[in-house]
């Protein structure tokens, strides 16, 4: 009951015109970043961060906040659309979503992200209200040693986009980790693989090989194929979502939101391990496991929803703690600073209107975006009206600019067109690229962890199996990886 | 950023001023704020401060920061070093955690090839356990550290950092070898202090103002301090007052790139100290957490010197240089 009149008195104030006005800003705001490869939520806030000197902190913090909600909405749409993810939270919705986009869905395709975000958003800040000391005690108790074990989880979902030859894929995935061990190694504080080069120092970026990778990769492909064609992408069938869409997707978006909200609130959980777990389960619960790769509209449900949801989910240890545990998060927390607030386990009391109008916004921004983004469908479909030489030729020159806004640093550009002549050898020959991302984010996260457990450990292996939580998420894996040709070979003994 | 041309017509604009000639009160048109690090951090903070607190006291019209974070400042360094030669009105802001990076990292530009301005903040270290941890004091902690380095694990920033230095210092003044300590690098502030909550780890140490919050909540336990004297407001021993003599202040800096005149090298010492000693500074600084650890021109780059001699023999012994 506390819970709902604190929450009652965050609607008073986020319901007030100047708290709107600085809601709709910040999710229109948001959904444009996010639309833009590259330009990400952490920097735009960074970058808005002398507002802080102008406004008061609950309109600075529901302006944030919207960016925050806006840009996870908006990164899919140019994932579906163009195949380039302008967040590595959306990679991910790229592989069905864009399959769907090439067979003329791009329109429920943009509705299933766009409705489960809202869905999983709304889940997502329902548990930030009512659970989340509970989240937060949970969170807690994983250390490196259930970090490492979530991240071999997570290796199992490779496997959902293996495709033909799990030689190749798994090739793919260790190029992908080895990506991801470019630059400072902050366990040795040793440089690696960086051939003695000031810009890999800092690593390489994951969204400059996604981005090279799926858009310019793909471009390449195609200007080397169809030299002489002319022609358009399909659009076919409704814009909006058959029947059949919303019984595949409600599901989805549910299970998506269920691993994405306790995931984010993981203190190195991240937004992108939730998507791939997300469309693992998608992928093996479906009736039609055979579309997947092919445009399965609950490969966009899902992950979109996750993604969505692990960001409310990152919000749970930024206000119950004062832990920022994202970039975004990160740099929030330094806007609260210039207030002379400091975040900490204190702030749900010291700082109770500004933390619950906050929260209140977090509602009035997730329905503010679906108001925004749905009649929006229509006019992104149109996009792909434009013909292909034109559109692929666009996608190039959005790349390159997207890209040269991360950093501004001409060697990101070289990059991303090296690892698009990669990926176009790699589409030539028939390699799937999915697995590059995923070795790329998780291979750096599990190797940290692992050293990190061995350090506290003394370098005794078992604490993997002795301690509850890892375990656990050890023998998930197991049973993931075991189980199918296990069943498959008890059936046949039958 | 900037590209090529408009640096060229930023040294044009530069070389053109009158301004630099004129006596050193002058207030300076635009201020150029070079951080070598991603907006949001603390020196991106302190940069953002620097300007409002300029710009209200009437020391500038306007100013124009530039980040290019990367490898603990190491990846701007050579760009201000190099690019930004001779402007006047330009600073860039840089602290200690650039000391250690530029050793570790083995780079060829260094803070020798920079002016030093001023040091103007400084944070300490606090050293904590959970809660509910066994070791009650620093004594407590130095004492399980001799009995089994290995047992006592250390989490912090990373692998180089302050943080890790400071473990070093430690470890080497209570006889320890450094190689020896299980220090536990994260990648930032989050991770290690939910590490700590968590009881995931033995102690973990940082900032003072990294730890403020989940120390009054009674969630960590402070056993000491790197600063040479109590901090005020704090009752928290420092580490020398356990007998261990060793002392590490996270401090922040500004400096003026190569190749400036002696005009322009009096009119930015002159904006510094204006800046430092305005009341709008002081109140910013108190607001943020920052103690202020003004020190200016010679003794500064002493004080450099000195740091930059005694971060290279802590990393050599924790094997990192």
């Amino acid at each position: 009951m506390e819970t709902l009149a604190a929450l009652g008195n965050g609607f008073a104030l986020a319901l007030t015109p100047t708290a709107l006005l600085f809601a709709a800003i910040g999710v229109t705001l948001g959904t444009a970043i996010g639309v833009l490869p590259g330009l990400g939520p952490a920097l735009t806030i960074a970058l808005l961060l002398p507002i802080t000197f102008k406004v008061d902190a609950s309109s600075a913090f529901i302006l944030f906040a919207g960016i925050y909600y806006g840009a996870m909405y908006g990164g899919s749409t140019t994932s579906i659309l163009l195949n380039t993810p302008g967040e590595s939270a959306t990679i991910v919705t790229a592989l069905e979503g864009n399959q769907m986009a090439k067979r003329g869905r791009a329109g429920p395709a943009l509705a299933t992200a766009a409705i489960g975000s809202f869905v999983a958003g709304t889940v997502g800040t329902l548990g930030l209200t009512f659970l989340a000391p509970l989240v937060v005690d949970f969170a807690l108790r994983f250390g490196p040693a259930e970090y490492f074990s979530l991240s071999i989880l997570c290796f199992v979902t490779v496997s959902a986009v293996l495709g033909g030859s799990a030689l190749r894929g798994l090739i793919a995935l260790g190029f992908g980790i080895w990506l991801g061990l470019i630059g400072f190694d902050e366990i040795s504080g040793q440089e690696r693989f960086t051939f003695g080069l000031n810009e890999l120092r800092d690593g390489v970026g994951v969204i400059v090989v996604a981005v090279g990778l799926f858009a310019v990769g793909e471009t390449l492909y195609l200007a080397a194929r169809h030299r002489t064609e002319e022609g358009v992408l399909p659009l076919t069938g409704s814009l909006l979502m058959s029947r059949s869409d919303w019984a595949r997707s409600w599901k989805a978006w549910f299970r998506g939101a269920g691993i994405g909200f306790p995931i984010g609130a993981l203190p190195a959980g991240g937004a992108e391990i939730p998507t791939f777990l997300s469309y693992y389960t998608e992928k093996k619960l479906s009736k039609h496991p055979e579309e997947f790769g092919k445009g399965a509209i609950e490969g966009v449900a899902g992950p979109e929803a996750a993604n969505n949801a692990s960001a409310a989910g990152v919000l749970v240890p930024m206000l119950a703690l004062g832990l920022p545990t994202s970039a975004t998060a990160a740099i929030m927390l330094s806007a609260f600073q210039s207030y002379g607030i400091r975040p900490g386990p204190l702030l749900f009391e010291a700082q109770a209107d500004l933390v619950w109008g906050l929260i209140a916004s977090l509602y009035i921004g997730n329905v503010m975006l679906l108001i925004l983004n749905l009649p929006m469908v229509g006019l992104w479909v149109r996009i792909l009206r434009i013909p292909k030489p034109l559109l692929y030729g666009g996608i190039l020159v959005f790349a390159t600019i997207g890209t040269y806004g991360i950093s501004n640093s001409a060697t990101d550009l070289v990059l991303l067109y090296v690892i698009g002549g990669i990926g176009y050898a790699m589409r030539y020959f028939d390699f799937p690229t999915a697995p590059v991302v995923i070795g790329m984010i998780l291979g750096p996260m599990a190797e940290a962890e692992l050293r990190r457990a061995m350090i506290i450990s003394q370098n005794d292996l078992s604490v993997f199996v002795t301690r509850p939580l890892s375990a656990t998420l050890l023998a998930l894996a197991l049973a993931a990886l075991l189980a199918p040709p296990l069943w498959k070979l008890a059936r046949r003994r039958r | 950023m900037f590209d090529r041309r408009s640096l060229l017509a930023g040294a044009a604009a530069v070389a053109s001023l009158p301004l630099l000639g004129r006596p050193a009160r002058a207030q300076i048109d635009t201020l150029k704020i070079f951080v070598p690090a991603n907006p949001g951090g603390g020196w991106d903070q302190t940069a953002r401060t620097i300007e409002a607190v300029a710009r209200m006291e009437g020391l500038i019209k306007s100013a124009q920061v530039t980040n290019l974070g990367g490898a603990g400042g190491v990846r701007g360094l050579p760009t201000f070093v190099n690019q930004w030669k001779g402007q006047g009105d330009s600073i860039m802001v840089g602290g200690m955690v650039m000391v250690g990076a530029i050793i570790t990292n083995k780079s060829p530009v260094t803070l020798s090839q920079v002016v030093p301005l001023a040091r103007l903040t400084g944070e300490y270290n606090v050293i904590v356990v959970p809660a509910a941890s066994p070791i009650k004091t620093f004594a407590d902690f130095t004492k399980a550290m001799k009995a089994n380095p290995g047992a006592v694990s250390v989490a912090g920033g990373s692998a180089g950092g302050t943080d890790h230095i400071l473990l070093g210092l430690i470890a080497k003044a209570v006889g320890v070898d450094p190689r020896q300590t299980a220090y536990v690098p994260f990648s930032g502030g989050g991770p290690a202090q939910a590490a700590l909550l968590g009881n995931q780890v033995t102690a973990g140490t940082s900032g003072w103002g990294e730890f403020e919050e989940q120390i009054k909540a009674g969630k960590l336990r402070a056993i000491a301090v790197s600063s040479p004297a109590r901090l005020p407001g704090i009752d928290v021993p420092t580490i020398k007052e356990s007998g261990v003599d060793v002392e590490l202040a996270n401090w922040r800096g500004i400096f003026a790139p190569p190749g400036i005149s002696d005009s322009q090298k009096i009119a930015a010492f002159d904006f510094t100290e204006k800046l430092a000693k305005s009341a709008g500074w002081k109140a910013e600084c108190a607001k943020r957490g920052w103690s202020d650890e003004y020190l200016a021109g010679d003794a500064f780059a002493r004080f450099l010197d000195a740091d930059v001699k005694r971060i290279e023999a802590t990393l050599k012994d924790i094997g990192l240089a």
